[in-house]
C-alpha cells in the first residue's frame, strides 16, 4: 500500500467521523428542542404560582419578576377545608393500600409461583383474565355494596379492595419475580421442616425487596393520582383528597385565584415528584420489564 | 340399623376426602385467600350482578325491574349522546394511540444511539407519563389552551389571536389529544427496553452489505421490534377507552363543548352517579367490555399478519 492510498483511507475515516459527530450534534438538539417543550408548561405552571397574581397571563416567560408565596398561603386556605386535611387525607389512604397491596399481592404471588395446589393453574389464568377487564363493569354493584355496607362517604371502598389483592397487575409482577429466585433455597428449607409460611416470610419476602419496593411505589403513585374512586365514593369535604380538592378549587374559584390553583396543583405534583427523583431506576426497570402502561 | 351406618361411613369418606384434598392443597389455598375472597366479592360477583342490572330499569332509590333488552334497543336506537360518546372516544383512540406510539418510537431510537446523557433525557421525556393523569396536570392543560393561556401568548409574539382552545367544539378534543400524546415517556422505554434485544451484528452485517442507516431501520429495526409495537398498541388503546380524567377536568365534568369531549366513560359516569340511571349505565359498561374485547381480538387476529416473532 502507497502512502498515498493510506491517507486517502485516513481521510475517508475522518470525514466518516465528522459526519457522525455533525449527526449526533444534530440529534442532541432536536433531543434538547424536545425536552424544553416537555418541561417548559411544568416549569410555567411552577413560575405561575410563585408570581404575583397580575403577571400571570400574557406572559410566556418562566422567570418571574419578583417570587411570592402569597398565592400558596391563599390556595392552602381557599376551601372550607384547608389542603392540610387533604393532603393528610390522600397520604392515609395510600399509605393503607401500599400495605395492602404490598402483603396480599405478595400472598397470592407466592402461591402462583411456588405452592402446589389442584386448581392452581385455573386460577392464575382467572388473575391474568381479570387485568383485562375494565373496572367500569363491577363500578355499579361495588357501588351497592358498599353503599349497603354504610362505607361511603368512608376511606374503607378505597383501601379494603386493596388489602383484597383487587390490583391484580401486582400479583402479576411479583409472580415474575419469584419465579426467578432459585427453588433450591426454599426446597431446601422445606426439606429443614420449614412451614410454607416460614419460607415465605424468611426466605421469598427478604430476597425480593426490589419487587416489593416497585410495587410499593406504584401503588403509592396510583393511589395518590386517583381521582374516579375518590369522585365516586367520597362526599363530604373533610373525607377529601387532593385530587378532590383541586377539582373543587377549580369549580369554586377557576375565575379568580389561578395563582392559588397553580399552587396546589404544584403542590400535590411534589410526592410524585419525590418518587420519580428517588426510585427512577425502579420505576424505568419496573415499565420496561412488564410494559407498565404508566 | 344399616342406612344410619352407611350415611356414617359415607360421611366419614367424605371428611377423610375433605381432609386428604386440604393436606395437599389447604397451604396454597390459604395464601391465594385474600385474593379469592376479593375475585368472588368484588369481581366475579359484580360482574355478573350487572349484567343482570343491565337488563333493568334499577335506579338505587328503588328495587330493580326487569326491561329485558329494552337498555340496549334504546342505546342502539335512540340515544344521541351514546353515538356522540361513542364519536368523540374512537376518534380519540384513532389519533392519540398512533401519535404517541410515533412520538414514543422516534424519541426511543434517537436515544438508542449510544448518545451521551441517556440517563437525563430518558427522565425528561418519562416526567409527563408519570404526572400524567393527576388533576393537576388536567388544571395546567385548561390553562394553557385558555383563551388567555399560554398557548395564545405564545402565537401571540407570532401577531396570531388563537382562539379559546378548550371552549371550541372543534379543537377542544384536539387538546386532550395534545395530552396524551405529551405523555409518551411509559411506551418509549418499552421501545428502548425492545431495541436494546435486537442484536448489533444485524446492523454490523448490514452495514457491510452496504445497507444505509434509514434501510436498516425499515428492514431491521421495526421487523424485529413489531412485538414490542403490538403489546404497546394494545396496551395504549385500552387505556385510551378508559380515559376520563382529562376529560372531566376540562370539560368541568359536561363532556363539552357540544358534547366534544364526552368520552365514553364520562358519558357513563354521567348515566350512574348523575341521573342515577344504574341499569342503564351497566348496559353501557357491558358494551365497553364488548368493544375493548374486540378491540383486543382484533389485533391479535391481525398480529399474525404483520408481528413477526423470531423463534
Amino acid at each position: 500500500m502507497t502512502d498515498a492510498t493510506l491517507s486517502v483511507a485516513a481521510a475517508d475515516l475522518e470525514a466518516a467521523a465528522r459526519r457522525r459527530r455533525i449527526l449526533n450534534l444534530v440529534v442532541h438538539g432536536l433531543l434538547i428542542a424536545a425536552s424544553v417543550l416537555m418541561l417548559y408548561p411544568l416549569l410555567w405552571m411552577l413560575s405561575a404560582s410563585l408570581r404575583p397574581e397580575a403577571e400571570i397571563f400574557g406572559s410566556t416567560s418562566i422567570w418571574p419578576s419578583e417570587i411570592s408565596f402569597e398565592a400558596y398561603r391563599r390556595g392552602w386556605f381557599g376551601l372550607q377545608e384547608s389542603f392540610g386535611v387533604f393532603f393528610r387525607n390522600s397520604f392515609v389512604i395510600a399509605v393503607l393500600s401500599v400495605i395492602g397491596n404490598v402483603m396480599a399481592c405478595s400472598l397470592a404471588a407466592y402461591a402462583f409461583a411456588r405452592l402446589k395446589f389442584r386448581g392452581r393453574n385455573f386460577w392464575f389464568a382467572i388473575m391474568l383474565g381479570t387485568l383485562m377487564i375494565p373496572y367500569h363493569v363491577t363500578l355499579i354493584p361495588q357501588y351497592v355494596l358498599f353503599l349497603n355496607l354504610g362505607w361511603v362517604d368512608t376511606f374503607l371502598p378505597l383501601v379494603v379492595p386493596k388489602f383484597l389483592a383487587h390490583d391484580a397487575f401486582f400479583i402479576f409482577l411479583m409472580v415474575q419475580f419469584f419465579r426467578g429466585i432459585p427453588r433450591e433455597l426454599d426446597e431446601a428449607a422445606m426439606m429443614d421442616g420449614c412451614s410454607p409460611w416460614r419460607i415465605y416470610w424468611k426466605i421469598m419476602l427478604p430476597l425480593s425487596m426490589p419487587v416489593l419496593a416497585t410495587a410499593a411505589i406504584f401503588s403509592f403513585l396510583w393511589t395518590w393520582d386517583d381521582f374516579f374512586g375518590p369522585l365516586i365514593y367520597l362526599n363530604d369535604m373533610r373525607n377529601f383528597t387532593v385530587q378532590l380538592g383541586l377539582r373543587s378549587f377549580v369549580d369554586s374559584s377557576s375565575q379568580s385565584d389561578w395563582g392559588g390553583l397553580f399552587a396546589m396543583s404544584t403542590l400535590t405534583l411534589v410526592p410524585v415528584f419525590f418518587f420519580f427523583l428517588f426510585f427512577q431506576r425502579l420505576l424505568i426497570e419496573g415499565i420496561a420489564t412488564t410494559g407498565m402502561k404508566r | 340399623m344399616p342406612a344410619p351406618a352407611a350415611a356414617g361411613a359415607a360421611g366419614a369418606e367424605r371428611a377423610g376426602r375433605f381432609a386428604r384434598f386440604w393436606s395437599a392443597n389447604g397451604a396454597g389455598y390459604m395464601f391465594l385467600a385474600p385474593w379469592l375472597i376479593g375475585f368472588m366479592v368484588l369481581t366475579a360477583g359484580p360482574a355478573l350482578i350487572s349484567l343482570y342490572l343491565s337488563l333493568t330499569d334499577f335506579d338505587l332509590l328503588r328495587p330493580p325491574n326487569w326491561v329485558g333488552t329494552a337498555n340496549y334497543e334504546r342505546i342502539f336506537t335512540a340515544d344521541a349522546k351514546f353515538m356522540a360518546s361513542m364519536r368523540v372516544t374512537l376518534f380519540f383512540v384513532i389519533f392519540s394511540v398512533p401519535l404517541k406510539l410515533a412520538f414514543a418510537l422516534a424519541v426511543a431510537v434517537a436515544l438508542n444511539r449510544g448518545i451521551r446523557g441517556l440517563p437525563l433525557y430518558r427522565a425528561i421525556f418519562y416526567l409527563p407519563s408519570l404526572l400524567g393523569t393527576s388533576v393537576a396536570i388536567a388544571v395546567l392543560w385548561r390553562q394553557l389552551f385558555a383563551r388567555d393561556g399560554l398557548v395564545n401568548s405564545f402565537l401571540a409574539t407570532f401577531g396570531i389571536e388563537g382562539p379559546s382552545w378548550i371552549s371550541h367544539p372543534d379543537y377542544a378534543l384536539w387538546t386532550l389529544i395534545i395530552l396524551s400524546v405529551w405523555q409518551f415517556g411509559s411506551p418509549m422505554i418499552i421501545f428502548l427496553a425492545g431495541l436494546r434485544q435486537i442484536p448489533t451484528d444485524m446492523y454490523e452485517a448490514a452495514s457491510l452489505d452496504g445497507a444505509s442507516k434509514s434501510r436498516q431501520f425499515w428492514k431491521i429495526t421495526l421487523p424485529l421490534l413489531t412485538p414490542v409495537i403490538f403489546f404497546n398498541a394494545v396496551v395504549q388503546t385500552i387505556e385510551s377507552f378508559k380515559a376520563f380524567t382529562p376529560a372531566f377536568i376540562i370539560s368541568g365534568g359536561t363532556g363539552g363543548p357540544v358534547n366534544s369531549t364526552l368520552f365514553y366513560t364520562l358519558y357513563l359516569y354521567q348515566e350512574a352517579f348523575g341521573f342515577l340511571r344504574m341499569g342503564y349505565a351497566s348496559a353501557l359498561a357491558w358494551i365497553l367490555v364488548v368493544i375493548i374485547a374486540a378491540f383486543t381480538a382484533l389485533s391479535f387476529l391481525s398480529s399474525r399478519y404483520w408481528v413477526h416473532y423470531d423463534d
